[in-house]
């Protein structure tokens, strides 16, 4: 069992990366227009000004 | 996309109008990728703009950079997108922060959810001794700090509520929360079997999840009052005894004196016109659209526009005295009453709360008596509070006003206020407003006027701030306006001038020496009528066809007019009204123990949308009547208004449904806690089972039509 010392933390911190991850998606508007994101996945690149 | 430019630091127009946030539109219309790409790309070619930005889910434009709000309409109109300016304040704060913070706060929870739940599954399956004791210390050290974050919500709400002496949903939400969670804590430091840490993790994911996708589809509110008072003028011209002019701030201003109002600008404070006749636009007191010729000693409101040559006026009354104060006293008044309102979930929480409370306070009785052992009743008495279904009786309103209200925005209904749903569903009356809300003027250019008239015609009306001569300016945008010479307004007639040599005239047909009454084009000798008849606005028909409640219109229209309409729509009419009479109808309904709807746009109606017990108001209505209104439409048809009463009475059906749903959960779930039998898994399935049936049952609102 002595393999749990390292194998709870483990699992702690790469759920914690998955939670900083989406923390940084929250923060940088990534939910703000769900619909629109999926949308502009159509969109022809911006034609250079 | 460019990222922010430095030139637009010191920019005043866009980027000041909210603190940075940039100009917000509304875009009712939009639904693809290639909208997305054109009103962008349109919109980064107009001078100014710094950044255009579609939200497609909320149908919005943000736009920043220096650029006047009205070029970014004309540009967006004119690629063939309706466009509605939306407060920026309030859009651009408001959602996004809320919003985001329950997002957050929902992902701390289910990231802790999870982590607990895989330390719970071993307890579950037999883990003891030293590894349950261990697994048991680890969840408390996550669970601990992420309940005192991510609850924070509920614990807010539930301490707002008893802190004047109500109940809400989140009240058994915090107790469920903090007890099982102080229980748990007990229990691993002493080494003991049951930790509910898995049971007090999923309820605030749950919760928040459901909350955070009901913020999303609802937008931030602002009051009408304010709206109302930014109407008012803040200086006004006033001549001394000499007849000289100076400007003073409206505070100033006496009952008695003598106050210039310069063409096209707003009335400050009520009082009698002193000069001669004059034409006034009073469309935001009546909502009629045609201006109101006005004899000398008519009296006129603070707020009206002077559309003729500058007038004076001898004040009669200032300050919190005028009709616009008044209103805005009035509109507040009427706010007030509707706040409150007892949300659905509040009055099952009412009941609910307190027999959960009692009943286990009774089962920690009843189990000290028996047993004599304190923690052990204990014990049970938190088992009763957790495995009561606080989850799904929390999410019985939320998940179905969710489906509901993205419902009905996919539909062009913009739902703004929590409790519209409930209170749509409980109307069983209609009132409307008739001008702007049924019919919009219609103006028939006849197809026999040359292109020489039509630039002409559009010239001319291009003079007036006439309602008239703006609808006909936009009926003939695509003429090219012809070169005028002595152009001269005469107050309350129409438009002349000199064109080519020829005498031109636009206006009254009396004035044009034409036999009709309406408005008409007059070239050299040659009359062309303008009719411009009210004409039903799009869907309307349908939709009161397919009303299932009575319905009625109470316009400010003169009788005449009113009688017309009425014969059109078959419903009973009640003309000549001012806002207080509106107000006064309202009343009157309700003293009949009548819950009324009300639609309507004007600021003439804003005091009836406040007061009415739900009320729905056009995108094109004023800033103030969609403030006050419950529901916006966002399209230009009326067609689905019925629509909004099914969808919210379906809301209301299937909420019911779901506090039935959580009650059967309760009534199989509290004897088994009762009795003792209550373990951790069977709390954490009592819950999750539950909490996916209410959803499920929620969903089947998406199915209707």
């Amino acid at each position: 069992m002595n393999v749990l010392v390292v194998l709870i933390p483990v699992s702690l911190v790469l759920g914690g990366l998955g939670l900083l991850a989406f923390l940084w998606t929250v923060r940088s508007g990534q939910y703000d227009d769900d619909q629109g994101n999926a949308a502009r996945i159509l969109l022809d690149d911006e034609p250079p000004v | 996309m460019t990222a922010a430019c430095p030139a637009c630091a010191g920019a005043p127009l866009a980027s000041d109008a909210a603190g940075g946030g940039g100009l917000q539109f509304s875009l009712p219309t939009i639904h693809c990728a290639a909208c997305i790409g054109k009103i962008e790309r349109g919109l980064a070619a107009v001078s100014g703009v710094a950044e255009a930005r579609v939200n497609l889910s909320l149908k919005r434009l943000t736009v920043t950079g220096p650029v006047p709000a009205e070029a970014v309409q004309d540009a967006v109109e004119g690629l063939g997108y309706d466009i509605y300016p939306l407060d920026a304040a309030v859009m651009a704060g408001g959602r996004d922060k809320a919003g985001r913070d329950l997002l957050t706060r929902m992902a701390v929870a289910g990231f802790a959810m999870m982590n607990v739940m895989l330390l719970s599954v071993a307890v579950w399956s037999g883990a003891a001794d030293a590894t349950r004791d261990l697994f048991h210390l680890i969840s408390a050290l996550i669970a601990v700090p992420v309940v005192a974050y991510s609850g924070q919500p509920f614990f807010r709400n539930g301490w707002n509520a008893l802190s004047v002496g109500k109940l809400n949903m989140d009240v058994p939400i915090s107790l469920a929360i903090l007890l099982a969670t102080g229980m748990s804590v007990l229990e691993s430091v002493s080494g003991g079997a049951n930790a509910y840490f898995d049971a007090a993790l999923p309820l605030p994911f749950f919760l928040l999840t459901g909350r955070s996708r009901a913020s999303q589809t609802r937008s931030a509110r602002r009051s009408p009052p304010t709206e109302l008072a930014a109407l008012e003028v803040n200086t006004a011209e006033r001549l001394d005894g000499q007849g000289r002019r100076q400007t003073i701030p409206c505070s100033q201003i006496a009952i008695g004196d003598t106050i210039l109002v310069p063409s096209g600008a707003r009335v400050p404070v009520d009082g009698s016109l002193a000069s001669g006749a004059g034409l006034m636009d009073r469309s935001f007191l009546t909502g009629e659209s045609a201006a109101v010729g006005v004899e000398a000693g008519a009296l006129l409101q603070a707020g009206e526009v002077n559309l003729s040559a500058p007038i004076t006026l001898t004040v009669t009354a200032v300050g919190e005295d005028t009709t616009l104060r008044r209103m805005a006293a009035m509109v507040e008044t009427a706010e007030n009453g509707r706040n409150s309102y007892t949300a659905l979930a509040d009055r099952a929480a009412q009941i609910y709360a307190p027999v959960v409370h009692l009943l286990a306070l009774a089962a920690f009785v009843g189990w000290v008596w028996a047993t004599g052992d304190i923690r052990h009743s204990l014990n049970i008495a938190i088992a009763v509070l957790i495995i009561t279904c606080p989850c799904a009786l929390g999410l019985a309103v939320p998940a179905v006003t969710t489906a509901a209200i993205s419902r009905l925005f996919a539909a062009g209904y913009l739902v703004k206020h929590a409790t519209a749903l409930e209170r749509l569903a409980e109307v069983d009356h209609a009132v409307f407003d008739k001008t702007g809300t049924l019919t919009q003027p219609a103006i028939i250019v006849p197809d026999h006027m040359t292109a020489d008239d039509r630039g002409v015609g559009l010239a001319l009306a291009q003079l007036s701030n006439h309602p008239m001569s703006r609808a006909l300016a936009a009926e003939l945008a695509d003429a090219t306006p012809a070169q005028l010479e002595h152009v001269e307004e005469v107050a309350g007639q129409g438009v002349q001038a000199q064109w080519n040599g020829t005498h031109v005239m636009l206006g009254r047909g009396a004035w044009l020496g034409a036999q009709f009454g309406g408005f008409g084009l007059r070239i050299a000798d040659k009359i062309n009528a303008i009719e411009a008849p009210e004409a039903l606005r799009e869907g309307v028909a349908e939709a009161l066809a397919a009303l299932d409640i009575p319905a009625e219109v109470v316009t400010g229209d003169a009788s005449q007019a009113a009688l017309d309409f009425a014969a059109k729509v078959q419903l009973p009419v009640i003309s000549d009204t001012r806002p207080e009479d509106k107000l006064a109808r309202l009343d009157a309904l309700k003293s009949e123990g009548l819950t009324v709807l009300m639609v309507g746009d004007g600021l003439n109606d804003t005091a009836a949308l406040a007061a009415a017990h739900a009320s729905i108001a056009p995108a094109r209505a004023l800033e103030a009547s969609r403030s006050a209104a419950d529901v916006i439409i966002l399209g230009d048809s009326l067609a689905k208004l019925p629509m909004v009463l099914r969808v919210a009475r379906a809301t209301r059906r299937l909420s019911k449904q779901n506090f039935a749903i959580a009650a059967v959960y309760n009534m199989i779930a509290i004897p088994i806690a009762l009795a003792g039998f209550a373990t951790p898994l069977a709390a954490a399935l009592a819950m999750s089972l539950s909490s996916i049936t209410v959803i499920v049952n929620s969903q089947r609102l998406r199915g209707l039509s």
